[in-house]
């Protein structure tokens, strides 16, 4: 998963989305690859307005990047070549190939190479609360069930 | 200035929505004087010869592209024309190294034929040297006549004589090539649904895949439409429902997901952003506007299922723990999915686009209609959005269209009152909730009926 991907991913959970704690999602133990591509300023400069900043600058802190301009490069600073490769380098080049990602501090989920599991996410919701429209005659859910693997 | 594009005679109604895309593209003023159906002539008026390269460069259906320099019914029309036209500038060519062919569609010419037509216009008096191999300039005679197909069709009277000649100057040639290159054939990986080369390609064009945008197919399955988009230069990203899809077979991913073979085939791998598990009514894409395109081929329920994360009869399933882990948290669990509606499942794909489009960033869309509905076809609309074309690929007893619409900027709204309102069927089962599916799977059942029918009615002596 790449950090610009990260930067438009929340949690899939409708009711979570509203959520302050949904994004962004939190990176732990990630393990980083970094991927030579080719530099696309014109990208970059295209992207950069739709990235939410404040979020950008928590994901490069937890993946150990040096920590970000506070406010997002705009107009003439976009102009600038040595900007826009650090952008390119942390937006593009680095990927998260393993690790865990978690939403607020509640739920941890893992993820696994290079695949993102949102799915996951919203199962959290469907799997332990019964939706509002399930039918009323619904029976009492039967108690977890524990396997040995 | 006129000019005279030279279209492939195949995929009929895409033809001018695809020109018309790539003008938009490239900010050209673009008219179509004449066009026919039946024809790879095209007329159209452009500034001058910049935009026309501009305007053929990414072309997947037009082959060339010339300046016209006359054209007619017959050989007096057309020489009388060329003298209208271009008189003025024959001094210009006098001296260039050239070549001049003659280029009939749907008829033939023989050797000493064209030689009579080469002759009919020494009057541009070019006497520089001929020259086949890279010439200066290329003149071309396209001969138009009517095609079988056109005769069977419409009933347009055939003959051995053109219907219309064309004289151009060639300018410069699309690129069909890039076909021959992204052929499924040659492709490294590739699924049952894969979506052919020229088609992709040119979906790609009409949603104006360009360097420097974000595209996104919600159903990318072997990611056909991504490379596609990757090649007119857009950074892609696309996500599945079955991450088997993209992800590939255990041998099929040596360095990374099997997809990606694909773009390193094609040497895009530079333009790959992500692909990612997820399904498109629970997408877990932020709700703000970043993408540039959606490019997309939902699934029609025949081949492979129409689904979405939940359970058949909506009820929540208790969790398990498998080794003192939640089972869902576990690596290669299955997440339980169900039938979903094939109209909900189009206006979800609109709202998404609404959602996450940026202003004028476009949503092109593919989908199935059964034969029936083919003469009066509502699109599905949504108010943010305008419908910029709609093409159609019909297949013998079913067709397929493909919708392209442009994401409004706020404050504009568009009609939607022609829109399509069909709702899915009531249940459960697949078949309840996609009346496509059960008009293609019926379809060979009612044709065999209907033959048999009407064998019986030849068989059966009238009787009074």
């Amino acid at each position: 998963m790449k950090v610009i991907t990260a930067n438009f991913v929340t949690c899939a959970v409708k009711e979570c989305k509203t959520s302050p704690l949904s994004f962004p999602l939190h990176f732990h133990d990630a393990e980083l690859e970094l991927q030579e591509l080719d530099f696309q300023p014109e990208f970059i400069r295209n992207v950069v307005p739709r990235i939410d900043w404040d979020s950008l600058r928590v994901t490069a802190n937890e993946l150990g990047f040096p920590s970000l301009p506070e406010s997002k490069p705009e107009g003439e600073a976009l102009g600038d070549e040595q900007t826009l490769k650090d952008l390119h380098r942390l937006l593009l080049e680095t990927q998260v190939m393993e690790g865990k990602l978690s939403e607020g501090n509640k739920s941890t989920l893992t993820s696994r190479r290079s695949l993102l599991h949102f799915v996951l996410l919203y199962l959290v919701h469907i799997l332990q609360a019964p939706s509002a429209e399930a039918p009323t005659k619904t029976p009492p859910m039967p108690s977890t069930t524990v396997y040995d693997a | 200035m006129e000019y005279l594009v030279v279209l492939a005679q195949c995929h009929e109604t895409f033809r001018q929505a695809e020109l018309q895309a790539l003008a938009t593209l490239h900010g050209i003023d673009l008219e179509i004087i004449a066009y026919n159906e039946w024809t790879p002539h095209c007329i159209v008026r452009l500034k001058d010869d910049t935009a026309a390269r501009a305007l053929i460069s990414r072309s997947i259906l037009a082959k060339d592209i010339l300046e016209l320099w006359g054209q007619g019914a017959t050989y007096e029309e057309l020489h009388a024309d060329v003298h209208r036209r271009t008189q003025h500038r024959w001094a210009d060519y006098r001296h260039v190294a050239y070549s001049l062919s003659v280029d009939c569609f749907s008829g033939k010419r023989s050797t000493a034929k064209k030689r009579e037509i080469f002759e009919s216009f020494t009057y541009l008096q070019l006497k520089g040297p001929v020259r086949l191999k890279n010439p200066d300039e290329q003149f071309r005679v396209a001969e138009e006549y009517v095609t079988d197909v056109e005769a069977c069709a419409i009933k347009t009277k055939k003959s051995s004589e053109p219907r219309r000649i064309y004289l151009g100057r060639w300018i410069a040639k699309g690129s069909r090539d890039v076909v021959d290159t992204h052929n499924l054939k040659k492709r490294k990986y590739i699924s049952t649904t894969s979506m052919d080369a020229e088609l992709s390609l040119v979906t790609a064009n009409m949603a104006l895949a360009a360097p420097g945008k974000v595209f996104y197919d919600p159903f990318v399955g072997a990611g056909s439409f991504l490379v596609a988009a990757s090649h007119f230069g857009a950074l892609t990203m696309g996500s599945d429902i079955d991450p088997r899809a993209f992800r590939g077979k255990e041998h099929e991913r040596q360095n990374g997901i099997a997809m990606m073979q694909n773009f390193q085939q094609y040497n895009l791998t530079s333009k790959f952003l992500d692909a990612f598990t997820s399904d498109l009514t629970n997408t877990p894409l932020r709700e703000t506007a970043f993408l540039d395109g959606i490019i997309c081929d939902p699934p029609y329920g025949v081949r492979e299922g129409l689904r979405v994360l939940g359970t058949r009869d909506g009820n929540p399933i208790p969790p398990v723990i498998i080794d003192g882990v939640l089972a869902h948290y576990r690596e290669g669990f299955i997440p339980p999915k169900r039938p979903y509606g094939f109209e909900a499942l189009q206006r979800d794909v609109l709202d998404f686009a609404v959602r996450t489009l940026v202003p004028h960033g476009r949503l092109a869309m593919w989908m199935p209609t059964a034969s029936d509905e083919a003469v009066e076809f509502p699109v599905p609309m949504h108010p943010n959005l305008e419908v910029v074309s709609v093409c159609v690929q019909p297949f013998s007893n079913w067709s397929r269209r493909l919708m392209i619409y442009r994401r409004l900027p706020e404050g504009q709204t568009s009609d939607v009152t022609l829109g399509r309102i069909k709702a899915d069927g009531e249940g459960v089962s697949a078949d309840d909730l996609n009346a496509f599916r059960v008009k293609y799977n019926t379809r060979n059942i009612l044709r065999a009926e209907q033959e048999k029918a009407t064998q019986n009615k030849g068989d059966t002596p009238e009787h009074e």
